[in-house]
């Protein structure tokens, strides 16, 4: 339809009722707005309205030609190089007018016709000196003589502020300006205020200087009471903030925070967290304003704040008896903010002894004191406070276990106030109570080696990660390689992933649910791709878990490593599972019910038995191990090999059945890493009788393409019935001689 | 450019609308909803543009009117105001120190002046005699069709008699 009338709209743009020009005018807008190809046609009629004298005309030419010249550069060529001056000319002919009845508002002649003028001015003078230049007179004339008493005049000067803001530059011009937009800031209207800050914001690129000259007036706006004039006064001050001003204007900001309105809090304390994170010159300084937001805003911390805040913390470990102190200090005050708790119950988890000790004192603090039973009464205030919600609870637990290794005198008192938990009703304070009374009454030895100290969290991966560039989703079905941005990045990266992409592919053993077994085994929930930095920090913790459980290194290395993997992920269940695993080592076989996991782990520790008992063996023979041990079953591996082929082994597994009852349907499946080939043959039978009085073996093969780098590794798995009832064994192998 | 007009009295019912961009049926109500909600729960003292779904609304109220108009982020807020104002005195002009009962009685007049001042939501006209005349061009039309049409009538009806 636009197409089809626009001939006839041309026509009449020359028609001889001005009444008629202006309406096709205005109609010859939208046709080229719709269809932009016909802004050629449009092009000369336009310019011809540009002379009219009745201004209704002029004012809608005007409009034609400021989107003709949006619409099509060819049309802001033209315009540029035919119409500038007189454009100019009839600015200042409206400008220097004299009063005249029939247009004037409040004063001035036709404020439209100027503002329409000075925005046609704007679109042609962007991006060219000489247009720019012979506008300058009359937006000097215009900025300097209007009135600005009066809202038309308003009007007036802010389009001009704007033009003068978007040519080409000329000092003395924007200096005009930002002088009238300061002039705006002061005023007591507060459209005229909002105004000029929307204007500010726009300045700033072009000459920040200027405008830092306005920041009081601009931090007084943040105050104000109108809801609009503080977003946009918020955001402003957001752009002025550098390395000099930070210091005074966080102060206000957190000033004000106290006082905000609860909708402005949110906003507020979020931007206060970025320019502290950003421009803060010490550390000392952004620890000390996030512990003044906490307490007076912690509830509207993003989780993303506090994360980073806890990576900073660990990092400045002369500051940690400082910190820890101020943070028990603060937790007395205003312990209903969450974040706040959540930043100070790990704090004191983590240097609960600096914090009792009084160590690292620095000049400026006051000595408190701090018993032992002090520090545990704070978590367990913390713990027993219902509005809190379950992940802060669930990390006072964890809290009070670190505590119970680091002050020995309030084990007991900890391990009762976790006793109690036991019987939450709340899933996950249920599991992990039962956990840690298990490590604190039954683990003693493997205690303090578990609750050590976290290791420094690399600021540097953390910030790449937040800002998103590193992918950190563990996917079982890509095996995408996993980049674990960890201060502890093992080597053996590739074998934990390898092992979770197992479940696609090389499990030759016969078995049809491989990847639920592989899951099972590892009994951590690894949650689908998420690209938050709040789940990334979940994960990552899980796969710490994961690639410490399988780190092909010394038992030694391994506790020390599970100690990390225990001690991170303060919000994890998985760590939980590990403890869980960690649980009964010598617990009865798992029996149909219980779940997979917790008996895979059962036999993970078993393992560190037979590991730490099998004497080193380097010989070049290939003695024969015990690659699992339960109170119902023994598996025993011999090896040999081809001569000339190093990298493939046989392996003969031998069954021997140690309990009274006889087994049937026994099954045996093997699971191993992706450099490593596995192939199962039939095994002799699938009865094992009773008390060692026969046994089952079964050929395997294994070829190492990484042989000489990496040793072997294996998860096994075997499904017998005993007196009808089927049972399940899982473990691991790590205990393979190194050079097979 | 000036995406639609409201005019909503002090108690939420809407006087007047015009769109110059394509709405729906059901957004129009979800807009009306929205924005009436928005500005009729504004202080008296705080400014008068409101940001809204990257649009900006400048609202100004007279007696129990509230005049809304929604334009680009890019636009001169200002100008608006002024537009709105300009469009007020038109009225009053016209109905006469016009108050609300006029615009509700003759709603279909308050549509007139709005189309002889804004087009496609661009200003029209930027004098207030002009649009005066026109309107008073337009209303002695009406005045002369409806006596055509009772002279017509009163000869059919004497034919018919």
């Amino acid at each position: 339809m636009a197409r089809d009338l626009a001939p006839e709209v041309e026509r009449l743009l020359q028609f001889r009722d001005p009444n008629i020009r202006k309406k096709a005018a205005l109609c010859s807008i939208r046709i080229v707005k719709k269809v932009p190809d016909l802004a050629e046609n449009f092009i000369n009629p336009a310019a011809s309205l540009l002379k009219e004298k009745h201004h209704g005309v002029l004012l809608t030419g005007i409009q034609l030609c400021t989107d003709l010249c949006n619409i099509s550069a060819e049309a802001l060529e033209y315009f540029r190089k035919k119409c500038t001056d007189g454009l100019v000319k009839v600015l200042k002919d409206v400008a220097n007018s004299p009063y005249a009845p029939e247009y004037d508002v409040s004063g001035i002649a036709d404020p439209f016709l100027h503002i329409k003028l000075l925005k046609l001015l704007r679109v042609l003078g962007q991006g060219d000196a000489d247009a720019s230049d012979s506008m300058n007179d009359i937006l000097a004339q215009v900025a300097t003589k209007t009135e600005s008493n009066k809202n038309a005049g308003n009007a007036i000067l802010y389009e001009c502020v704007s033009t003068i803001m978007t040519i080409e530059e000329n000092g003395g011009l924007r200096v005009l300006a930002v002088n009238i937009l300061g002039r705006f800031l002061s005023s007591r209207d507060n459209n005229i205020r909002y105004v000029a800050l929307n204007m500010l914001m726009k300045a700033i690129a072009l000459d920040s200087q200027a405008v830092q000259r306005h920041r009081a007036t601009i931090l007084e706006c943040v105050k104000d009471s109108d809801a609009s004039i503080r977003k946009r006064a918020l955001e402003l001050v957001y752009l002025l903030v550098n390395e000099s001003n930070v210091k005074s204007l966080t102060k206000e900001l957190i000033d004000y925070l106290e006082i905000s309105d609860p909708e402005f809090k949110g906003d507020l304390t979020a931007k206060i967290c970025s320019i502290v994170e950003k421009f803060s010159p010490e550390k000392i300084w952004y620890i000390d304003q996030m512990l003044k937001v906490l307490p007076k805003a912690g509830n509207y911390v993003k989780d993303e704040v506090w994360h980073a805040l806890i990576v900073v913390i660990t990092n400045a470990s002369d500051l940690h008896g400082y910190i820890v102190r101020s943070l028990y200090r603060e937790l007395q005050t205003a312990g209903e903010q969450e974040t706040l708790v959540r930043v100070a119950v790990w704090c004191i988890g983590e240097y609960g002894e600096m914090l009792v000790g009084n160590a690292g004192m620095l000049n400026q603090e006051d000595p408190i004191t701090v018993t032992e039973s002090d520090a545990v009464d704070v978590i367990e205030t913390a713990i027993k406070c219902h509005s809190l919600d379950l992940a802060t609870r669930a990390m006072c637990l964890m809290a009070l276990l670190k505590l119970s290794s680091r002050f020995p005198s309030c084990s007991q008192r900890i391990n009762d106030t976790i006793i109690h938990y036991k019987e939450s009703l709340v899933l996950e304070l249920q599991q992990r109570a039962i956990e840690f009374n298990y490590i604190i009454e039954k683990h003693q030895n493997i205690r303090s080696a578990l609750v050590e100290r976290m290791p420094v969290l690399d600021e540097a991966t953390y910030s790449g990660r937040r800002a998103g560039s590193v992918p950190a989703a563990v996917s079982t079905s890509q095996g995408a390689p996993l980049n674990l941005p960890n201060g502890v990045a093992k080597p053996t990266a590739a074998p934990l992933v390898d092992l979770l992409d197992l479940s696609s592919d090389e499990v030759s053993a016969p078995s049809s649910s491989g990847g639920d077994f592989l899951h099972d085994l590892f009994g951590v929930d690894l949650p689908p791709a998420s690209s938050q930095p709040g789940g990334n920090h979940a994960q990552k913790s899980g796969t710490d878990v994961l690639l410490d459980l399988l780190s092909i290194g010394t038992p030694l290395a391994q506790s020390t490593s599970m100690a990390d993997m225990l001690s991170s992920g303060d919000e994890n269940k998985s760590p939980a599972d590990i403890l869980d695993k960690l649980g009964s080592p010598s617990g009865p076989p798992s029996q149909a019910s219980p779940p997979v996991g917790s008996s895979s782990m059962m036999d993970l520790l078993d393992g560190f038995g037979p590991v730490s008992s099998v004497p080193e063996n380097n010989g070049p023979t290939y003695p024969s191990l015990v690659a699992f041990e339960s109170s119902s079953l023994r598996v025993t591996f011999n090896f040999s090999k081809q001569p000339g082929n190093p990298q493939t082994t046989y392996v003969e597994a031998q069954f021997v059945n140690k309990s009274p009852n006889a087994y049937s349907n026994f099954v045996f499946q093997a699971a191993v890493p992706k450099f490593l080939q596995l192939h199962l043959d039939p095994a002799s039978s699938n009865t094992l009788p009773a008390s060692g009085n026969g046994s089952i073996t079964q050929k395997l093969r294994l070829k190492n393409s990484q042989h000489g780098k990496k040793s072997l590794v294996m998860r096994i798995r075997i499904g017998y019935k005993i007196n009808d009832k089927d049972v399940l064994e899982e473990g691991q192998v790590n205990n393979f001689p190194r050079d097979l | 450019m000036i995406h639609f007009v409201l005019l909503i009295s002090r108690q939420g019912k809407v006087r007047l609308t015009k769109w110059y961009s394509p709405y729906s049926q059901k957004e129009r109500t979800k807009v009306i909803r929205e924005l009436s909600g928005m500005i009729l729960s504004r202080g008296p003292k705080l400014c008068n543009f409101v940001e809204w779904r990257g649009y900006k609304v400048v609202y100004k109220r007279y007696a129990s009117l509230y005049f809304c108009m929604c334009i680009d982020q890019d636009d001169n807020e200002l100008e608006v105001l002024e537009i709105i104002h300009h469009f007020v005195e038109i009225l009053d002009r016209y109905f006469g120190s016009v108050c609300e009962l006029d615009l509700i009685f003759n709603f279909h007049k308050a549509y007139y002046i709005l189309d002889e001042i804004l087009i496609a939501g661009e200003l029209q006209e930027s004098s207030k005699k002009t649009v005066a005349r026109l309107i008073a061009a337009q209303d002695s039309l009406v005045e002369q069709a409806k006596e055509q049409a009772s002279t017509i009538s009163n000869m059919i009806a004497q034919a018919t008699k």
